[in-house]
């Protein structure tokens, strides 16, 4: 399994996502953000930091680059992607993702650890994941975030779909949402499955010597729906 | 002009509000802070076009273009 890593001006996470790409399955490369050549890889991740330092609106300058424009046709084929903060606003601002992440409600740029629920990530790509996931144990991990820009917005009938679809893939445990999201939604995935965002790390929480090794089961999922692909 | 839509919480709208009182200016409501962007455009018909792909975000922004 090769995974990509998406290196825009701007990202500062890119390290930490290929040693969580590699301890989780297989080899990882950086792709740079003028590179339009996806072959050979079979998993993509965009990691957090300020892309194009987050000019206009975090992720909106990215959303243009030839790498985006290689993933969004890896995406449309079926290719597993994950938006880790910055990149989950550059899938949302890609049309990838439905939504937008704004301005933290209290202004205040979030970081510490945070508890989330999954709904089971092996439904990823899964035909009636959906439903199957209303009927097993919520996943509970305990990852960081870090981010000035991270209510997740939808209007309410979006929202709607999101829950009926099982596109929810992760909330704040009750009580934690740090940024006033809507109905505490942490990350979404895409209606086909396989493209998935959210705003905590994974990245930072994959040995024990800081604290968690949560993150790694956030990428082992991506990969199960890569190796699916 | 581009600014959050109404209905979306605008925390720096609300940052801007609650600190006016202190400085003394009194019945200031429904602040809303957005931005505004100058630019000189050879076709001025593509303007529109040029904010709903890049300039704002139409889920959750509004905007207004004024030519000079």
């Amino acid at each position: 399994m090769i995974w990509g890593v998406v290196q825009f001006p701007g990202s500062c996470d890119e390290r930490d996502a290929l040693h969580a790409c590699t301890l989780a399955s297989g080899e990882a490369r950086l792709v740079w953000h003028e590179e339009r050549d996806l072959d050979g890889i079979d998993a993509i991740v965009i990691p957090g930091g300020f892309s194009y330092g987050d000019y206009l609106r975090a992720g909106a300058i990215a959303r243009f680059s030839p790498a985006l424009e290689a993933v969004a046709e890896f995406a449309a084929a079926g290719g597993p992607v994950l938006g880790i903060c910055n990149g989950f606003q550059v899938l949302c601002e890609a049309g990838l993702l439905p939504g937008a992440l704004l301005l933290n409600e209290h202004l205040r740029f979030v970081c510490r650890q945070v508890d989330l629920l999954a709904t089971p990530l092996d439904a990823l790509s899964t035909p009636g994941g959906a439903q199957s996931n209303e009927r097993r144990d919520l996943e509970s991990l305990s990852i960081p975030a870090k981010h000035g820009e991270g209510r997740y917005y939808a209007p309410e009938e979006v929202l709607d779909a999101l829950e009926a679809n099982g596109q929810v893939a992760y909330r704040y445990a009750p009580g934690q949402n740090p940024n006033g999201s809507a109905r505490d939604i942490a990350g979404v995935r895409s209606e086909a499955g396989n493209v998935l965002g959210l705003m905590p790390h994974p990245e930072h929480a994959v040995d024990p010597l800081t604290g968690s090794t949560d993150g790694l089961r956030v990428f082992e999922a991506v990969a199960a729906a890569g190796a699916r692909a | 002009m581009i600014r959050p839509k109404e209905g979306i919480l605008d925390p720096q709208g609300k940052a801007v509000e609650r600190a006016l009182p202190a400085l003394g200016f009194e019945g200031v409501e429904h602040v809303r802070v957005g931005r505004m962007v100058e630019l000189e455009a050879e076709d001025p018909e593509r303007l529109a076009e040029l904010c709903e792909k890049l300039l704002a975000n139409p889920l959750i922004e509004d905007y207004e273009i004024q030519t000079l």
